[in-house]
């Protein structure tokens, strides 16, 4: 009697240890599976690497830049360190809408606190989610919170769920006939793509002639993109970072006046700087003929650099900031983010000198 | 609410953690909240319908109880007071009366699902009689998600209790959760009360071996429906969508492909439905007997559908069968064509009339009615003829040979395959004029220059399928072969079980063709 009592409860045992090897082992299938299915954005389209490499920067950063490609395209982040010692971070990503930056901010604060944040405004223009494809590139990346479980509720489309921010593997599942030797190169490690989150261009294409901005029949700014606005200045103001905004000098997507007088009376009711880069090309010293890769659309190298300077003159006279290359284990640190720098640019030049044209980066770049 | 919906299944995974917890006396009042937050999701006004369904079965049928309780106590109570022809009379009253609840009760309920699925499709037909375009309006009607197969689940009940087969069940509740039990409403089985309701209101104790061969049956719908059906579809849509285009060869393959993604897509959701009553202790009748291994169309008609065909046969066939009327058609039959054939005519009236009914019932559109008529007619001919097969069969005996068998079977698929046309291209004479061009359009050639991948399938898609479709194949055989399922072969194997369903799961994951994927021609980049 005993013995077959003994005998039952060793059945169980072993029952449920093969149980948990099993759930374990599917546990283990999916994850190897999901990070081979997730797009590895190491080659063309690198933006969607750009959330999650934040998280590989060690040096801090007094000053932060937030916003979509008219930050991460348009400042020199290496330039900014050079000429002026800040040490800064551009958290920007493919059409990063105003809700995404603002909790792509509040991430931020989990690791560091900021002495300056700069808002680029563009983004709120658009006051309602756009496409997932997009919200996967900026929100995939970021690292489980509060901040990232709210920023895919306030993003999601109406075909999206949430589940499928929880196992990417549900999303992404269709690529599995479309893997290359990327995806498996970079299973579980991943290429840098950006100096502190500035994507380089090397390459010219002058600005051509936009065609005429289409008459709206509203120009008032969103009220759900404001608010996030509102609670971006909130959060800067009771953590005790001053929050500027800019508007990126490049004039496509158009930027109307109207919504401009609504941000200049924002920041007149908040205290906040707001520069309007447009207004200042010449003084910036751009030439749109050779600062720009795609006729006028994004900055390159050449005017990502004049913008640094720009910008940085006025940070240094207008804020407390540590002149960083005089603190020997930071300034270390930023060496190495020099050197991917120049190398990466030395690269692109080497291509561009090679080819006329770039090939390996860009949309056009194809994957291996 | 789709079986593939992420909801449907984060519904079911909730029922499952609850329905173990909660104490056995509760877990069908659970089911029946479930089931209802299910049909509540879909569209809130659906509860109108089945809640007016449930509570007419359930009104008719304890008028029914009561009225049978009432008979039996005065029959008792005057015993000896009552002479026999007393109390037949008395019977035969009281089965009128509560013939008159039924009737009252089918009349609503079939009174529904008549107007709100063929409202339409009469109001079609009066303006193409009448020649004058939309002379009468369409009306805007919201048709319940799987009204067709509650009404005859519910029906069924209802005639059971009149005939005496079935103890009317007086707690309200429990009919309705036998006439909501979700998995099965979105298309089935059509289970009869005295099946279901052994196991349903039972509550049974956890029991792992169960839940795995359940969860494991669930996996293998899902591995049919979503990695097969559900790729297959996007091929067939094309092919029928463009007649012009798509003529002979393809609309062989059109014919081929649509009876693969129906054979998945049905049978993965009933094994989906059954699997998910599985691992809750609930036994739901096999719908399916492995149908592509008929040998005629007969015997797939007993093993396709199996609750259709069984409530068609048990409250259509039998009863018009024995109907005064069609005795009487059969007595003048007989007088004036003689036994033989005279026989013959009311079986095949009333097998008729099954078939437009199983017609009509599928579908609002000529098509289904053609449909079903086609199979009767087939049916009937293979009846007819069976005489000769029968004497060609002798003569050559090929009856028990192999290679027969197997060409037995292959030829009821294609003219089962062929009749279901009718359920993909527009219209009855589309269908005819399509089918047509299979036998006079020989364009084998294009099997080869690439068309095939102007599907929306890809050179991997078929591949996949491929894969799929031997491993169907082969899971049926081996059922065929050794009369079980593999299921059963591997209960009590834990690690082999496991192992099997962990791969099946990623299987279904990876491979299934669900959600939107991703698109990397999405990104234009100057809008970033």
């Amino acid at each position: 009697m005993e013995g077959n009592t003994l005998k039952r409860k060793h059945s169980r045992i072993r029952t449920a240890a093969v149980i948990a090897l099993v759930v374990a082992f599917l546990f283990a299938l999916m994850w190897f599976l999901q990070c081979l299915l997730m797009p590895k954005y190491m080659k063309g389209i690198i933006e969607g690497a750009m959330t999650a490499e934040y998280y590989d920067s060690k040096e801090p950063h007094e000053v932060i830049f937030i916003g979509d490609c008219e930050v991460y395209e348009n400042i020199s982040t290496a330039e900014l360190y050079r000429k002026y010692g800040i040490s800064s971070y551009i958290r920007g990503s493919a059409q990063q809408l105003a809700w995404q930056s603002y909790y792509l901010l509040e991430d931020t604060l989990r690791y560091e606190k900021p002495k300056v944040v700069i808002f680029n405004v563009l983004a709120l223009k658009y006051d309602k989610p756009q496409k997932d494809t997009y919200n996967r590139m900026t929100l995939d990346g970021m690292r489980w919170s509060s901040s990232k479980v709210d920023a895919i509720k306030a993003s999601m489309t109406e075909d999206e769920s949430f589940i499928e921010y929880l196992f990417p593997i549900l999303k992404y599942h269709s690529r599995w006939n479309e893997l290359t030797s990327d995806d498996w190169k970079y299973l579980f490690s991943h290429d840098r793509v950006t100096t502190n989150g500035y994507y380089m261009r090397v390459d010219i294409r002058p600005q051509k002639e936009f065609p005429p901005a289409p008459r709206l029949t509203d120009y008032t700014l969103g009220e759900n993109a404001m608010s996030y606005l509102r609670k971006m200045a909130s959060l800067c103001r009771e953590n005790d970072i001053e929050l500027v905004l800019i508007k990126a000098p490049t004039e496509y997507p158009y930027w109307y006046d109207e919504w401009d007088a609504q941000i200049v009376d924002f920041a007149r009711k908040w205290g906040l700087t707001y520069i309007n880069y447009q207004d200042l090309k010449d003084e910036v010293g751009l030439d749109m003929t050779t600062d720009t890769y795609d006729e006028g659309l994004h900055l390159n190298i050449y005017g990502a650099e004049k913008m640094a300077d720009h910008i940085g003159a006025f940070l240094v006279e207008n804020y407390d900031l540590t002149d960083y290359r005089e603190v020997p284990e930071v300034a270390a640190l930023w060496e190495e983010n020099l050197r991917f720098y120049d190398d990466l640019r030395a690269a692109q030049q080497k291509e561009l000198d090679e080819y006329g044209e770039l090939r390996s980066w860009g949309i056009g770049a194809v994957e291996n | 609410m789709l079986f593939t919906s992420y909801k449907f299944i984060e519904l079911v995974l909730c029922l499952f953690a609850a329905y173990y917890i909660v104490p056995r006396r509760v877990r069908w009042p659970l089911l029946l909240v479930f089931s209802y937050v299910f049909y509540w999701l879909c569209d809130p006004k659906y509860l109108i319908f089945i809640g007016t369904t449930t509570v007419t079965a359930w009104g008719a049928t304890v008028l029914m109880g009561r009225a049978d309780a009432k008979a039996e106590a005065y029959l008792k109570a005057n015993k000896e007071n009552m002479t026999k022809d007393e109390r037949k009379a008395y019977k035969k009253r009281l089965a009128s009366r509560k013939k008159l609840f039924m009737v009252l009760c089918l009349l609503l309920n079939l009174g529904i699902l008549a107007v709100t699925k063929y409202t339409n499709f009469v109001i079609a037909n009066i303006n193409t009689f009448l020649s004058k375009g939309n002379a009468i309006r369409a009306v805007d009607l919201i048709i319940p998600m799987g009204i067709s197969f509650y009404t005859f689940q519910t029906m069924s009940y209802v005639i059971d209790c009149a005939r005496g087969t079935c103890r009317p069940e007086k707690n309200p509740f429990k009919v309705a959760l036998f006439v909501s039990f979700f998995p099965q409403l979105v298309q089935g089985p059509i289970s009869r009360w005295n099946d279901l309701s052994k196991t349903l209101f039972e509550g049974k104790p956890f029991n792992a071996s169960d839940f795995g061969s359940g969860l494991m049956r669930i996996l293998w719908g899902y591995f049919k429906k979503v990695v097969i059906a559900d790729r297959i579809i996007t091929g067939v849509t094309m092919l029928i969508s463009y007649p012009q285009i798509y003529t002979g060869v393809f609309v062989f393959c059109a014919m081929m492909f649509y009876a693969f993604e129906l054979y998945c897509d049905f049978t993965g959701g009933i094994d989906i439905t059954i699997g998910i009553a599985e691992c809750l202790g609930i036994k739901v009748t096999e719908n399916f007997n492995l149908p592509y291994f008929s040998k005629n169309i007969k015997e797939y008609w007993n093993r396709w559908h199996i609750t259709m065909g069984t409530w068609f046969t048990d409250y259509i066939f039998y009863p018009l069968s024995v109907s005064p009327k069609m005795l009487d058609l059969s007595k003048r039959s007989r007088q004036k064509f003689g036994n033989g054939v005279g026989k013959r005519i009311p079986v095949y009236t009333s097998c008729f009339l099954v078939w437009l009914t199983t017609g009509i019932w599928h579908g609002a559109a000529w098509n289904f009615i053609v449909w079903g008529l086609m199979n009767f007619v087939v049916i009937m001919a293979s009846q007819e003829l069976e005489p000769l097969y029968a004497k060609f069969h002798g003569r050559f005996g090929l009856k028990e040979k192999s290679g027969y068998k197997v060409f037995e079977i292959i030829r009821t698929i294609l003219l089962m395959s062929m009749i279901r046309m009718f359920d993909c291209y527009r219209d009855v004479p589309l269908t005819f004029k399509m089918v047509g061009t299979m036998f006079y359009k020989f364009n084998f050639n294009r099997l080869t220059d690439g068309s095939l991948l102007k599907l929306g399938l890809s050179a991997s898609d078929y591949y996949v399928l491929l894969a799929g479709l031997v491993i169907v194949f082969s899971v049926s055989l081996y059922k065929a072969r050794k009369g079980t399922d593999i299921r059963s072969a591997l209960r009590g194997k834990t690690a082999l079980a496991g192992f099997v369903m962990a791969v099946l799961f990623a299987v279904i994951i990876v491979f299934g063709a669900y959600g939107d994927g991703y698109d990397s021609s999405q990104f234009i980049y100057n809008q970033f």
